[in-house]
C-alpha cells in the first residue's frame, strides 16, 4: 500500500459490483479529486466525456484529436485499429486523454466500474497534472489554444478542398506529413497558437509571405554578409567573386517545414498555409513523442497510489481492488527480451517501476541509494517526485533518476551491434560495472536526436539551380535507411527544384543522395 | 472541477470519411485483391465481405529513419545468463521471415510486409460489382405492379384480434373508466358528506330515514363504480393495414448446364465459378433469388445444387432437352408476370447434329418473350460447333438480351462475366 499517513477511518464503499451509473463516478470523480488535492496534483478541469468502442476507434484513429481534418491515412489508421480489435489482438486502450484545457478523457461505455475509477485517477488526474506540469508541455503546447485550431485547420483543409480539389490537397498533406518529425523547432519556444488570431491572421500572413518568399528570389538579390574566408572558393577559382555571398540560409536549419513554409519558391499562399498547419500539429505532438515514459509512468504511478488510498479509505470494496490489482498488473508487465510477447521496453512499466523506486528512495533510502542520489535519499517524496515530474524529459530523466534498484529488478543489459564486427557483443549487466553504461545508453535510446536522424536545411542555391541541399549529421555510422528516396520525392513536391542529401560523418561525406535520381545513376558514393 | 459528458448518443463513423478516402486511394490495389479472391476461392465464401491485403510497402507513410547498419546500443530487459564481454552470434534474418514465401502464406497476410484489413460485405461488393449494371431491371420493375404488400396505415375500430393494438386499446379504455367513473363518484362523494353531516347531528335531532336513503345510496353507488368494466369491447383498437402494390423484386435463375461425358470435372467447376458469380450477382439486385438446376445429356431433369454439380453422366447430347424443361417449369411455377427471369447456361459446345436449329426454334418463339436474359458460355479451347452459330443467330436478334462468351480456364471467368454484365450505355 502506497501511503504512510494512518488510514483514515473506514467509510462505506461508494458502490460494489462492477455497474457503473453517472452517479457513483461523479462521485468516485469527487472522492479522487479530493485525494488529488492531498498529493498536490495540480490539474486542467477535466470533461470527461461517456463514449462508445466505435466512437473509441474513432477516436484513436485521429491520434486522439478530437477534431481533425481529413486524410486518407487517418482511414488507414482507423482500419488497422479495427482489424486489431476485431481478431481481438488488442483490447481497445480504455483509456485517451487529451492535451488540453479543460482536459478531454475519454471513457468506454464498455468498462467496468472498477475500470472508469482507474481510468479517471489514471487520465484526468495523471496525465492531467503531467500535461499541466511538465516543463516541455509548458513550454511547446498552448492546451488552452488547442481545440479551436484543430477547428480552424479542419475548417481550413475543408475549404481548400473545395476550392483545389480533394487530391492536390491530399497530396500536399502527403508530403508534409512525410516530414512532420523535422517540422518542429527544438530549441526555441514557438508562439501560442490561438484559433481567432489564426484565422485573423491568416490572410494577412498569406500576403506578407508571398512578399516575402518574392524578396528572396528577386533576380537581383541584395548581398548577404560575407562569409569566413575558410568556407569560400580560392580566390583562383573564383576570381570575380562571384560567391563571395555566402550561403543561404547562413545557418542551416532543423525546422524543414518552417523552412519550406517560408522559403519554398513556388508554393501557392494556401499550400504555405497547410505546411504550416501540419507543422504546427507536430510541434503541439513534440513533448508528447519526448516523455512516453515519464507521462505513463507518472500516471500508472498516481493511479496505483489513488486506487490504494481509496481502498484504504474503504472507497472501494476487495471485489473492485481485486479486479483492479489484477488490470493494473499486466498494464505494467515487461516481458524479457526473448519473450515472444517481447514488444521492447513497457513505457508504463519502467516509468512505474522509476517512480515507485523513487518514492521509496526518499522514504526509506538503503546505504546504496545515499552513495547513488545523496540529495533525494530521505527527502520529501511528494517534493521529490513533483520536482522529477516538472523538470525532465524521458532523456534526462533516466539519467537522472534510474536507480542500480531499477535495473536491477528489470534485469536490464545493453548489447552493442556493430555491421564491423560478426558478431553481438554484452556491454554491461545488472552489476556495478554495468549501471551507470546502462543508464548512458537506455538514456540515449530515449533521446529523441539518436532516435531520428539528424537532419537539417544546408543550403538552398538561391542564385544557381535552386536546388536545395540537406545535410544529414551520421552517427556512428548509421545510415538512413530505405524510405528516404520517398521522403526526398516528397520534399521535391514541395521544394519544386532538385533536392540533394548529403550524409557527413566525421567532417567527410559520407554520401550524397539527389531526388530526381540523375539519368546516369541511382547514387554516387 | 470536472464534468461528465455522455457522447454516446453522437454519431458514429467519425472516420467515415477518413475510410473512403483510404479505400478511394488505394482503389486499384483493392481491386487486384478482390479480383483475386474471385478467381481463387470458393465463391459461397465472398458473401462474408473479403480480408484484404496490400504489401506495405506500397502504402506506407515514408519518414527518415536510420537504415541498418552502423553501430548500435540496445539496452533490453530479462538478462538471465549474460555476462559483461560475451559475444552472442547475430540472429539471422530479419523479424519473422520463417521458412515458406508460399501463396498460401501471403493468404494468412499478417506478416510485417503486409497491411491487413477487411472490407464489409457492402464495400467488397461494391468492388465485385464496380462497373456492372443488371440489364433491364428498370423496365420490368416498372411493368409488373400486381404484386401488393401491407402498410401500415394508421388505427382502426375494426380487426382481427392478431393486430390488436394493446397500448391505444389500453388507453381508450382508461379514458373511458375515467369519464364513466367521474360522476358517480361525485355523487357518491356528495352522498357520503350528506351522511356525515347527518351523524355528526346531535342523536335526537337525526333523521333516521335519512340516514338509510343515504346508505343505501352510497351501497348502490359503490356497487356501479365496481360494475365499470376494466376493458370493454368498444375500447379494442388494431392496426389497419391497406395494401400497396409493389415493384416485383424476386427472380428466378435457371442454371442449365451439359452433363454429358464430354463434360470434365473441371469444366464443371469452371461452370459453378460462373452460376454463382451470377447469382450473387442477382442477389445483389433483387430481394428474393431462386434457383433452379436443370442438368441434360440426352434428357433433361431438374436436380438440387449437389446432385447438379457432382454426379456424373454419360451418353450424348441433346440442348434442346434443356430449354424445353425450363420452359416447361416457366409455365407452372414462375409466371413471367410475376418473377424476373435468368437463364444462365454453361456447356462444352457438343450438341446433337441436328438439334441446334431446334433450340434456335425455341428460343426464338417461346422462350427469349419471357426472360430478363439469357447467358451462354461455352467452356473449350476448341473450335466452335453447331450451337455456337445458332446462339449466334439470337444474339443478332436479341443483342439487348442475349450475351455468349467463351471460355477456356477458370482465370477467364471474372472478366467475361464483366464482359457479359457490362455497363450498358443508355440506347
Amino acid at each position: 500500500m502506497a501511503t504512510e499517513e494512518t488510514p483514515m477511518t473506514r467509510r462505506k464503499p461508494i458502490a460494489t459490483g462492477s455497474d457503473w451509473n453517472f452517479e457513483t463516478l461523479e462521485r468516485y470523480e469527487q472522492a479522487i479529486a479530493e485525494l488529488a488535492r492531498e498529493y498536490r496534483l495540480d490539474t486542467y478541469p477535466n470533461q470527461i466525456e461517456i463514449i462508445t468502442s466505435e466512437q473509441m476507434m474513432d477516436a484513436y484513429a485521429s491520434v486522439g484529436m478530437p477534431v481533425g481534418y481529413h486524410h486518407w491515412s487517418f482511414g488507414k489508421q482507423f482500419l488497422s485499429v479495427e482489424q486489431a480489435y476485431r481478431r481481438g489482438q488488442m483490447g481497445l486502450a480504455y483509456e485517451l486523454v487529451i492535451n488540453s484545457d479543460p482536459c478531454i478523457a475519454y471513457l468506454m461505455e464498455e468498462n467496468s466500474l472498477m475500470m472508469q475509477v482507474l481510468v479517471i485517477a489514471h487520465a484526468c488526474y495523471g496525465h492531467n497534472s503531467f500535461f499541466k506540469g511538465n516543463y516541455l508541455f509548458q513550454t511547446w503546447t498552448d492546451a488552452s489554444a488547442i481545440v479551436d485550431y484543430l477547428v480552424f485547420a479542419r475548417k481550413y483543409v475543408a475549404q481548400c478542398e473545395e476550392r483545389h480539389g480533394v487530391e492536390a490537397v491530399e497530396q500536399l498533406l502527403d508530403a508534409c506529413h512525410a516530414l512532420q518529425n523535422y517540422g518542429v523547432d527544438r530549441y526555441k519556444r514557438p508562439s501560442p497558437i490561438s484559433a481567432e488570431a489564426e484565422a485573423r491572421r491568416q490572410e494577412e500572413r498569406e500576403a506578407y509571405l508571398q512578399t516575402q518568399v518574392n524578396t528572396l528570389w528577386s533576380t537581383i538579390p541584395e548581398r548577404a554578409a560575407p562569409l569566413a574566408d575558410s568556407l569560400l572558393l580560392d580566390s583562383e577559382n573564383d576570381p570575380l567573386g562571384l560567391h563571395r555571398h555566402g550561403r543561404y540560409p547562413s545557418e542551416p536549419q532543423e525546422n524543414l517545414l518552417y523552412f519550406l513554409e517560408k522559403n519554398a519558391p513556388l508554393l501557392e499562399p494556401w499550400q504555405r498555409e497547410i505546411v504550416r498547419i501540419v507543422r504546427k500539429l507536430a510541434q503541439y505532438f513534440y513533448p508528447q513523442r519526448q516523455t512516453q515514459v515519464m507521462n505513463e509512468g507518472w500516471a500508472t504511478f498516481w493511479h496505483y497510489t489513488l486506487m490504494n488510498r481509496l481502498y484504504d479509505d474503504g472507497l472501494i470494496d476487495e471485489g473492485i481492488m481485486l479486479e483492479f490489482l489484477q488490470s493494473h498488473t499486466s498494464v505494467v508487465s515487461q516481458p524479457d527480451y526473448d519473450s515472444p510477447y517481447f514488444g521492447g521496453i513497457n513505457p508504463y512499466a519502467l516509468g512505474f517501476a522509476m517512480f515507485s523506486d523513487i518514492q521509496r528512495i526518499c522514504q526509506a533510502p538503503t546505504d546504496e541509494d545515499r552513495e547513488w542520489f545523496p540529495e533525494i535519499a530521505g527527502s520529501d517524496w511528494l517534493d521529490t517526485l513533483h520536482f522529477a515530474m516538472h523538470n525532465f524529459k524521458d532523456e534526462s530523466f533516466i539519467q537522472q533518476f534510474l536507480s542500480p534498484k531499477v535495473i536491477r529488478d528489470l534485469k536490464l543489459f545493453s548489447l552493442v551491434d556493430d555491421d564491423r564486427d560478426d558478431s553481438l557483443q554484452i556491454e554491461a549487466i545488472h552489476d556495478d560495472r554495468g549501471y551507470r553504461r546502462i543508464r548512458e545508453a537506455l538514456s540515449v535510446q530515449y533521446a529523441l536526436s539518436a532516435r531520428e536522424p539528424n537532419i537539417q536545411v544546408w543550403e538552398a542555391d538561391i542564385r544557381g539551380d535552386r536546388s536545395l541541399t540537406l545535410r544529414h549529421v551520421q552517427d556512428r555510422r548509421r545510415p538512413l535507411g530505405q524510405s528516404l528516396f520517398p521522403v526526398l520525392r516528397h520534399l521535391h513536391q514541395l521544394w519544386g527544384f532538385p533536392v540533394k542529401l548529403e550524409s557527413i560523418e566525421n567532417g567527410d561525406t559520407v554520401r550524397r543522395y539527389q531526388w530526381p535520381i540523375p539519368e546516369a545513376g541511382r547514387e554516387s558514393a | 472541477m470536472s464534468y461528465f459528458i455522455d457522447r454516446r448518443p453522437n454519431a458514429r463513423n467519425k472516420s467515415a470519411v477518413n475510410r473512403q478516402r483510404f479505400l478511394k486511394r488505394y482503389r486499384a490495389h483493392i481491386k487486384r485483391a478482390v479480383e483475386e479472391s474471385v478467381n481463387r476461392r470458393s465463391i459461397t465464401d465472398m458473401e462474408r465481405g473479403e480480408k484484404v491485403s496490400i504489401p506495405s510497402r506500397d502504402i506506407s507513410e515514408p519518414s527518415f529513419q536510420h537504415g541498418p547498419g552502423g553501430r548500435r546500443t540496445i539496452v533490453s530487459p530479462g538478462n538471465k545468463q549474460f555476462a559483461e564481454g560475451d559475444r552472442l552470434r547475430r540472429p539471422s534474418g530479419g523479424a519473422g521471415g520463417g521458412g515458406s514465401g508460399e501463396g498460401q502464406a501471403s493468404n494468412q497476410g499478417e506478416g510485417v510486409d503486409e497491411f491487413v484489413f477487411t472490407l464489409s460485405r457492402e464495400e467488397f461488393l461494391d468492388f465485385v460489382f464496380d462497373g456492372l449494371a443488371l440489364p433491364h431491371l428498370e423496365r420490368k420493375q416498372l411493368r409488373v405492379l400486381e404484386e401488393t404488400r401491407p402498410v401500415r396505415a394508421g388505427i382502426s375500430k375494426e380487426g382481427v384480434p392478431a393486430r390488436i393494438n394493446i397500448v391505444r386499446s389500453m388507453r381508450e379504455a382508461q379514458a373511458r373508466r375515467i369519464g364513466m367513473r367521474a360522476p358517480l363518484k361525485r355523487a357518491l362523494r356528495e352522498a357520503q358528506e350528506a351522511l356525515a353531516a347527518e351523524e355528526r347531528q346531535d342523536p335526537v335531532l337525526r333523521n333516521p330515514a335519512r340516514i338509510d336513503e343515504l346508505k343505501s345510496e352510497i351501497a348502490r353507488l359503490e356497487k356501479r363504480i365496481a360494475a365499470i368494466p376494466f376493458l370493454d369491447t368498444y375500447d379494442l383498437r388494431y392496426n389497419h393495414l391497406t395494401h400497396q402494390p409493389m415493384p416485383s423484386n424476386q427472380a428466378v435463375m435457371f442454371c442449365v448446364m451439359d452433363v454429358s461425358g464430354s463434360m470434365t470435372q473441371a469444366h464443371k467447376d469452371i461452370g459453378k465459378r460462373f452460376f454463382l458469380l451470377l447469382y450473387l450477382f442477382l442477389e445483389r439486385n433483387y430481394e428474393k433469388v431462386e434457383l433452379v438446376f436443370v442438368r441434360h445429356h440426352t434428357v433433361a431433369k431438374e436436380v438440387d445444387e449437389e446432385e447438379f454439380f457432382y454426379s456424373r453422366e454419360t451418353g450424348g447430347t441433346i440442348v434442346s432437352s434443356a430449354l424445353t424443361l425450363v420452359d416447361r417449369i416457366i409455365e407452372a411455377r414462375y409466371s413471367p408476370e410475376q418473377w424476373n427471369l435468368y437463364v444462365a447456361q454453361a456447356s462444352d459446345g457438343d450438341n446433337w447434329d441436328d438439334d441446334s436449329a431446334t433450340c434456335l426454334k425455341l428460343l426464338d418463339e417461346s422462350l427469349m418473350a419471357k426472360l430478363q436474359y439469357f447467358t451462354y458460355v461455352e467452356i473449350t479451347p476448341h473450335a466452335h460447333q453447331a450451337l455456337w452459330d445458332a446462339y449466334a443467330t439470337i444474339k443478332t436478334a436479341y443483342p439487348e438480351r442475349f450475351a455468349m462468351e467463351q471460355i477456356v480456364q477458370a482465370e477467364d471467368i471474372y472478366p467475361v462475366f464483366r464482359e457479359l454484365f457490362r455497363q450498358r450505355a443508355e440506347s
